[in-house]
């Protein structure tokens, strides 16, 4: 590769080519055809370079300068005003609070708390050329390990960096590689579980797209140290384009002789294969995963055995997620030492982060372990869309559960979330302002793990769908006295009883609203309002007879005619045939409707009338 | 077309989902058949009700003939949020089918997934291997007029 004065870099990671990055990489390519600049301006594809809302994204070197937003009719000008007469484009260039124009993308705020360790490469280099890999130090880890050090040193070195499980669990790495070191076996096996499910968690899938190399050397690496020979990245069928580079990325390791036999002229050999799953969240708990590589139904199966006993096929496995392999190739490029320099007295090194929900930066980031909740949420992501207020946060996914306001000041480590109803889980950070209903959005979660849930035990099969139609009833207006507390029986009967972790933490998004939102709760249950007006029968329509100038527009929208009146005595809305549709709210000219919480009075007489007409026929 | 499949993976059970996979891919109606159950049962050495217990364990499969273009919708919570209920509706509307449904032209199924990880650009859905994020209703009708027009 020869060098060129300008590297232009485009993310195309999976959340900017969903905004078309792809388009515009074409569309530069075009443009340097055209104008015969093709031997001056290198053209990188490169990972996910985090800040997804920005997308499609772009930095140009040597000056780092990041634009965002970019579009295919934008290209033109960038290649004229900034590649051909050296003036940077002002306006696809962030601007801060202040208005003030951003250009370098060392100095755009969602960078300033990040540490990148697991990242290191994503966004910067080319995933699909090892050669790049190779030029920012990759493969070096492995050489120094097969060449200088004894496998019990390798796991002595992750003990001492302190690095813990990044799926969810945060087991210590070490503990699972000596017990398959020690395991006497003919065969044992690595496997990568690259089934990240977790809804708000797209971590993994940057990761095995921005940096393959990066995993598989990894996984080498372990692999050494517990005396495995063969390997599996277990992948999620919906990542397509992180099955494609990892699979290329292991036939340039082959080719290169950097996997297969005898590799750095050790006696080590490894090879390494990729497994698909078919769409099953259960399969990212590592015995259903097991099972799924196997062939069969993704079910999980109890523990004991652990898999670092009887795993895959039966052999001693160790199953260990992407992110956790991302951080090993720099410990030991680093030291142990620099790794647990980072982060708090049980929880070391950096974490991962997905900001989604309510955000103004959503994408992936990644923080010092021990930050707080507030650092990682409003410098990180920015704050809040909009004027809104921040309401809560559901960290660790489904498995997770809900923060407020007063945790904001927390350190994000294993233990303190755990110790407040949440958990790390994979990083999946939901953020969620003022308007939402936190009754909702446990129904929301219910109705994933219901879906989930593989059936296999009744704690989890049953009980969830219990809990999920306690809150179906009361999100309906039906609530009744004695409601929580069914929930909270239930949500901890399932959390003791159920088989796998899918079970044990699905009911957490329920207990945690409850412990910090009852109130919303009882005035669902007991007022029969939804105060954000989201539960449809706990809010209604009303028409201000002031305001209402009888232009009957409200009418002729109504899709169930429940609106009627005329221009003297304006409009009404039959509140027991109304759907809630939310037409008439739209399209009034004077604005003279409004949402109101509770159900409405009629409505609710209505109700008892009909329940006692039920009981008298009884 | 199934026995060329087959030979292409090692009659071991583990290559099972691979080869569901490859097999409902190249079928022109996305779906396993009766036949292709029959056949990768007697490839493999296993029972049929194995592969069926399988088949309808994955969201993926499926035993029903489907459309041309697949279109999974994320209805994870962070799309939620973000409004993925009114791209749902648009989507109603402009194939004029329910969730699970095929259109009678066979060219659109609409389905339903979990997260697909691009939550930062969420709501998210899927059209057979390509993901569009940042839906607006204005988008999704001109994504799905574009692959109308393909054909």
């Amino acid at each position: 590769m020869s060098l060129k004065r300008i590297d232009l870099l485009i993310c195309c990671g999976s959340g900017c080519v969903s905004a078309g990055s792809l388009k515009i990489k074409e569309k530069f390519h075009e443009v340097l055809d055209q104008k015969g600049l093709t031997s001056e301006i290198n053209i990188i594809e490169t990972g996910c370079m985090g800040p997804c809302d920005y997308g499609p994204v772009m930095v140009i070197y040597p000056e780092g300068i990041f634009y965002k937003k970019v579009t295919v009719e934008d290209v033109e000008e960038i290649v004229t005003e900034h590649f051909e007469k050296g003036r940077p484009v002002k306006r696809l260039m962030l601007q801060d609070m202040d208005e003030k124009t951003i250009p370098a993308q060392k100095d755009v705020p969602f960078y300033q708390k990040q540490i990148k360790v697991a990242l290191e490469n994503c966004g910067y280099i080319d995933p699909e050329s090892l050669d790049e890999y190779i030029a920012t130090g990759g493969y070096e880890a492995l050489g120094t390990v097969l060449t200088t050090m004894k496998p019990l040193d390798v796991i002595e070195i992750i003990k001492n960096s302190g690095l813990r499980g990044r799926g969810g669990g945060g087991f210590p790495t070490h503990i699972k590689w000596k017990m398959v070191h020690d395991a006497v076996a003919d065969q044992k096996y690595y496997i990568c579980n690259g089934d990240e499910g977790d809804p708000g968690a797209f971590m993994d899938r940057s990761l095995l797209e921005g940096d393959p190399h990066r995993i598989l050397e990894g996984m080498m690496i372990g692999a050494y140290a517990m005396g495995a020979s063969r390997g599996y990245l277990y992948i999620r069928a919906e990542y397509p384009l992180a099955i494609k580079r990892i699979k290329m990325a292991i036939a340039q390791a082959h080719e290169m002789g950097l996997m297969g036999e005898n590799i750095f002229g050790s006696d080590f050999c490894f090879d390494a294969e990729v497994r698909t799953g078919a769409g099953a969240f259960v399969c990212g708990e590592e015995t259903a995963l097991i099972h799924s590589i196997e062939g069969n139904r993704g079910n999980p199966s109890p523990k004991p055995p652990y898999p670092a006993v009887s795993g895959l096929w039966g052999k001693p496995t160790v199953v260990n997620n992407v992110e956790t392999l991302g951080n090993i190739p720099t410990i030991f490029r680093k030291g142990a030492e620099w790794f647990a320099s980072m982060g708090t007295a049980t929880s070391k090194g950096t974490k991962v982060f997905a900001l989604t929900g309510d955000i103004r930066n959503t994408g992936l980031v990644e923080v010092p372990m021990g930050i707080t909740l507030r650092e990682l949420i409003f410098d990180v992501g920015g704050g809040m869309v909009g004027d809104r207020n921040f309401k809560a946060v559901q960290l660790g996914g489904p498995s997770g559960g809900c923060l407020t306001t007063e945790h904001l000041d927390v350190p994000v480590d294993y233990e303190t979330l755990k110790e407040k109803g949440a958990m790390m889980g994979s990083g999946g950070v939901i953020v969620m302002n003022d308007q939402k209903c936190m009754v909702n959005v446990a129904k929301f979660f219910m109705d994933f793990c219901v879906d989930e849930s593989c059936g296999k035990c009744s704690p989890c099969r049953i009980g969830l769908k219990q809990l999920y139609e306690i809150l179906e009833r009361i999100t309906n207006g039906e609530g009744k006295e004695g409601d929580i507390d069914e929930l909270i029986r239930l949500g901890e009967a399932v959390n003791k009883l159920s088989l796998c972790g899918l079970g044990q933490t699905a009911p957490n998004p329920v207990l945690s609203t409850l412990r910090y939102f009852r109130n919303e709760y009882e005035a669902h249950i007991r007022d029969k309002a939804c105060a954000n007006k989201v539960c449809l029968p706990l809010m209604h329509f009303n028409i201000h007879k002031d305001k209402c100038i009888g232009c009957s527009l409200c009418a002729r929208k109504c899709p169930v005619t429940c609106i009627s009146g005329s221009r003297e005595e304006k409009y009404t809305i039959h509140q027991l045939d109304c759907i809630k549709c939310g037409n008439c709210m739209e399209v009034c000219p004077v604005k003279a409707i409004d949402k109101i919480a509770g159900m409405h009075p009629e409505v609710v007489a209505h109700k008892i009338a009909e329940k006692k007409a039920l009981e008298s026929e009884d | 077309m199934y026995q060329e499949i087959c030979s292409k993976y090692a009659p071991t059970k583990d290559n099972l989902i691979y080869i569901l996979h490859e097999i409902q891919d190249t079928h022109p109606q996305h779906y396993i058949s009766e036949e292709a159950v029959d056949y990768i049962a007697q490839y493999l050495n296993i029972h049929a009700n194995h592969i069926y217990g399988v088949l309808t364990f994955y969201t993926m499969y499926s035993t029903k003939p489907r459309g041309k273009n697949i279109i999974r919708l994320c209805e994870s919570p962070p799309c939620y949020i973000k409004g993925s209920e009114n791209i749902l509706r648009k989507l109603h509307i402009l194939l004029g089918v329910e969730t699970g449904e095929t259109t009678k032209d066979g060219e659109f199924t609409l389905e339903l997934c979990a997260c697909l990880g691009v939550c930062g650009n969420a709501p998210v859905m899927m059209i057979n291997d390509d993901v569009y994020g940042d839906l607006t209703e204005e988008r999704v009708e001109e994504i799905i007029t574009k692959i109308r027009g393909r054909k």
